[in-house]
């Protein structure tokens, strides 16, 4: 403030000439040089998940535990059902880094082995829930009418009843295994993307841009498609990055009850329960599952949160 | 007001239909019947089977079925004959329903004090500590957080009994354990929910009346910001509820979960069944409760219908 | 002089974000006279709702702050009082129209609480008392069936009946001046007209003070007794609704002016928009505000802030056209030299 008094001040004393006093007129392209250089709608998300620290240390945690899923078991000196008696129920040392189980398995190998499991089930669970609730809310959402009704009871029916209770309905039908747990999942966790892209779709179809492409004679699937689907991508991407952490926790829950993956295949579930149950005598076998779903759950909901933010156009441009 | 309820407790007798219909039929559907145990004769089969009523038309069963279900018979054990469903619910549920209202009682009042506190805060080290909170509770699952407090409250340290279920002091962990994850989110939508509020033009015409922080803190902030942690108190109960499977098993409390993940275990379709008709209905029942406590709290949700 | 309730002298106000301060409100000057209608008229982001706001002290503090001058009420200053004195002030002696009444009203309240509410913790009405009071003032600002539009809740009234009830809140406790920040911007012009009429009509009887902010001429020219101008956070100019209209002497009020369709205008003649957007609030510009923009500009426009330049009485205009050395133009006809 003292400093604008003083700029007054100092304006009121300064003499003032003649030929300041001349009309030169509007000096638009000063004011219009500002604005910033446009970026695609991808580079921008791309930025603006760079910018957000959480984010990105969170994508490079999910990255390095892909890459080690896939390459740590294949590089180790044990196999993932390998027991040792004399290795039984051993702390973290130089020859098996994340110690032994009750029955002297390394834990290293396994965990990188449940992570497959895990993971697999997460990202495939959460990929076919995306994409059937996509096509079908697509679907729903532009056509309307009966087919859309008797879509959206269903769906009332089954957000109606906890999504557990089907999956364990479903489990105990097909039996244990990646595939039946998929299923399960699949069949509860379709309906929350579904009904997101028809609320979607209902509002877009009104917009000049599909108009346009029906005026073509574009035929629906590739209306749906090429027009309307790139325009929801950001959030149906965060919706699916959202929905892996309760697929990781849908199997921990169901391997930890006995019908989700049966021992001596591993999950990240199946070591937890391994591990409450030697917890008196060797608690870093809960510790070392807990600690990758945790960090797993809390960096994918990190990136879910980051996605949500680069992808929202309101929030576009700032930082 | 009624025209709303009308249409709640429609969906929800529809969704009960739809849901114990699908057991019947699944559990017609199971691999082998129920008495494929290799000890037991032909006749003994048979006769089992008449005793049960087996041996009728489909549709037959399947209208005794729901006759039993009206008349709060849920089924009973194949494998110990002598249990049904209605026994376990008499015996094990009100642990499990203490337990489930213990846990619930924790999630809600901590989580909105915990979202509050952090929302007025927002920005500083208090709000910091409680997002810390809220982001690690919304990572970790029941069963691990219920391990890891027995683990270190009860195991290392000693400050609470380790399990069972017999007293304040055992009601805790468990408790806590089985609320942590619902505490956790239900404070994660409450700031966002609150932060969303004060944003609101009608705070500012609260303010612009005179009347004071606190008065407009609670009455116009709180009260819109809780709306949407209403909405979630359905599946709230449902995640609540299937937790207790697991932290029952984890510390020994004889609820129904316990029943429910051993019945699992020893492959006990009909028993999994009918207590799975069982907590269906009861979730669908707390799911329509809470809708119409929606409708009374917003007003919007009350008159408009939709 | 003795009728002026409210002195803003000098008024900065401005906002720490994350970009850095925005300077919201810079120097602002003017009073406000016992039953009068003072209108603010700008584009949007000139500053007219944040120096509304100041008023009552509504703008979130922090981040918003105050970087110098004075709001003087009946002689108080209001921007030392703790949150505490201004309640006495909010609701009782200035009260608050908002622009958007789809959204200023608290969805989970009655109607009647929340007109109510203007005297909780405020001397001591019973319950019935304040009940007749809202009832009294429903009834005044032309709500119909009072009784049983107290019981009901903001979603289930018409935009235009939302509106009267963001008035009858403004007005039930008898404040001495009432803001009203667009009060009509959201609403059909048949209503726009209706709720005009009951302020100058509420103006009439009560002798209420009213500072009416649009950014829309033709309210301001049907409805004001004095006008202020506000361009990038300052005043260009102000004076009376006459000298605003006839003797224009701000390039930018002439902009506004001619941007403007009324009757008269003919087919042929077009209307003329004011080119570019208002500056950037995070980094003022060194001169004037408007030099960019503006047809008139001069060298000396975008290096020194204008003076302000007393025409009339109440005439005053911030522009360096009015300085001695200036070439003498018309702003309203161009170009042209008059000699």
């Amino acid at each position: 403030m003292s400093e604008n008094i003083h700029q007054q001040t100092e304006a009121r004393s300064v003499n003032l000439t003649r030929d300041q006093f001349v009309i030169i007129g509007k000096n638009l392209e000063k004011m219009e040089s500002i604005s910033r250089p446009s970026l695609t709608f991808w580079q921008e998300a791309w930025r603006r998940i760079r910018g957000n620290k959480a984010a990105y240390v969170s994508l490079i945690l999910l990255i390095l535990y892909g890459l080690l899923a896939v390459f740590a078991p294949m590089f180790s000196r044990y196999g993932f059902d390998q027991q040792d008696a004399y290795a039984m129920s051993q702390s973290f040392s130089a020859e098996h880094w994340l110690g032994t189980d009750s029955l002297g398995r390394d834990l290293w190998v396994r965990v990188w082995m449940g992570a497959r499991v895990s993971l697999t089930i997460g990202l495939l669970a959460a990929a076919l829930n995306t994409i059937i609730g996509t096509v079908l809310g697509g679907f729903c959402g532009y056509y309307g009418g009966k087919f859309d009704m008797i879509v959206m009871r269903i769906i009332d029916v089954i957000y109606g009843i906890p999504s557990l209770i089907v999956c364990i309905l479903v489990m105990v039908v097909l039996g244990s295994g990646v595939q039946s747990l998929i299923i399960a999942m699949v069949i509860v966790g379709w309906t929350g993307t579904c009904r997101f892209t028809r609320g979607e779709v209902y509002r877009l179809k009104e917009q000049e841009f599909v108009l346009a492409a029906r005026v073509m004679g574009e035929p629906v699937f590739t209306i749906i498609m090429r027009e309307i689907v790139p325009n929801i991508m950001g959030l149906l991407i965060t919706n699916l990055t959202m929905a892996i952490p309760s697929a990781i926790f849908q199997e921990a829950f169901l391997s930890y009850i006995g019908l989700g993956i049966s021992p001596p295949q591993a999950s990240w579930g199946v070591l937890a329960k391994e591990g409450t149950r030697m917890l008196k005598v060797a608690p870093h076998m809960l510790y070392v599952p807990a600690f990758f779903i945790c960090t797993t759950v809390l960096a994918l909901n990190q990136l879910g949160n980051g996605l949500r933010d680069a992808f929202d156009p309101r929030l576009r441009g700032t930082e | 007001m009624a025209k709303y309820i009308l249409k709640r407790v429609g969906i929800s007798i529809v969704t009960i239909f739809v849901l114990v219909s699908v057991v019947f039929f699944l559990a017609r559907l199971m691999p082998g019947g129920p008495f494929n145990d290799p000890k037991l004769s032909a006749t003994a089969r048979e006769n089992l089977s008449a005793y049960y009523g087996f041996d009728k038309p489909m549709f037959e069963q399947y209208l005794t079925y729901l006759g039993n279900l009206i008349h709060g018979n849920f089924g009973f054990s194949t494998k110990y004959p002598s249990r049904t469903v209605n026994d376990l619910l008499a015996g094990a549920f009100p642990y499990s329903a203490d337990l489930g209202i213990r846990a619930l009682c924790f999630a809600i009042s901590f989580g909105l004090v915990f979202g509050i506190i952090s929302a007025l805060n927002r920005g500083n080290k208090i709000d910091l500590i409680f997002v810390i909170i809220a982001v690690f509770g919304t990572s970790v699952p029941d069963f691990i957080m219920g391990a890891l407090l027995q683990h270190f409250f009860a195991i290392k340290w000693g400050l609470f009994p380790i399990a069972q279920y017999k007293g304040f002091s055992y009601t805790i962990l468990p408790s806590i354990g089985l609320g942590f994850y619902t505490m956790a989110s239900v404070s994660r939508i409450m700031r966002a929910s609150m932060l969303e509020v004060v944003q609101q033009d009608y705070i500012k015409t609260a303010r612009s009346k005179g009347i004071s922080r606190f008065r407009v803190t609670w009455k116009h902030q709180i009260r819109n910001a809780i709306m949407p942690v209403v909405t979630i108190l359905g599946p709230t109960v449902a995640a609540v509820l299937t937790g207790t499977f697991v932290i029952e098993s984890l510390f020994a409390i004889p609820g129904m979960g316990k029943y429910y993940v051993e019945s699992v275990q020893n492959n006990d379709y009909s028993l999994i069944l009918g207590m799975t008709a069982f907590y269906g209905t009861f979730l669908v029942f707390c799911n329509m409760i809470v809708d119409i406590l929606y409708g009374v709290i917003d007003p919007r949700v009350r008159i408009g219908g939709k | 002089m003795d009728n002026n309730i409210l002195e803003i002298k000098n008024l900065q106000f401005s906002f720490r974000t994350y970009g850095g301060v925005v300077k919201s409100v810079r120097d602002v000057s003017f009073n406000v006279r016992k039953g009068e209608i003072l209108g603010i008229v700008g584009e949007s982001g000139c500053g007219k709702s944040v120096t509304s706001q100041c008023i009552l002290r509504l703008n979130p503090e922090p981040p918003g702050f105050f970087e110098g001058g004075s709001i003087k009420y009946r002689g108080e200053e209001i921007i030392t009082k703790t949150d505490k004195e201004m309640r006495k002030i909010r609701g009782t002696e200035i009260g608050f129209i908002f622009q958007d009444p789809m959204t200023s009203l608290n969805p989970t309240m009655t109607v009647g609480k929340q007109i109510e509410e203007v005297f909780v913790g405020k001397g001591n009405m019973t319950r019935k008392q304040k009940k007749e009071r809202a009832l009294e003032i429903l009834r005044l600002v032309g709500i119909n069936e009072p009784e049983r539009r107290y019981h009901q809740y903001p979603h289930e009234l018409s935009g235009g009946m939302k509106q009267r009830v963001m008035i009858a809140i403004a007005l039930v406790g008898n404040p001495s001046i009432i803001i009203a920040d667009e009060p009509t911007t959201s609403l059909d012009v048949t209503i726009e007209a209706q709720i005009l009429d009951l302020l100058m009509e509420l103006r009439d009887k009560f002798q209420t003070s009213i500072i009416l902010i649009t950014h829309d001429l033709g309210v301001i020219a049907k409805m004001c007794d004095r006008v202020l101008v506000m361009y990038g956070g300052k005043i260009a100019e102000k004076g009376t609704v006459d000298e605003i209209f006839y003797e224009t002497a701000h390039p930018y009020t002439a902009g506004l002016i001619k941007s403007i369709a009324t009757l008269d205008t003919s087919k042929e003649q077009k209307l003329v928009p004011i080119d570019g957007t208002p500056p950037d609030l995070f980094a003022p510009p060194k001169g004037c505000p408007f030099a960019a923009r503006c047809e008139f500009a001069m060298p000396i426009c975008s290096e020194e802030q204008p003076e302000d330049h007393r025409l009339s009485e109440e005439h005053i205009c911030a522009c360096w056209l009015q300085h001695e050395y200036a070439p003498k133009v018309s702003v309203m006809k161009g170009m042209e030299v008059q000699k």
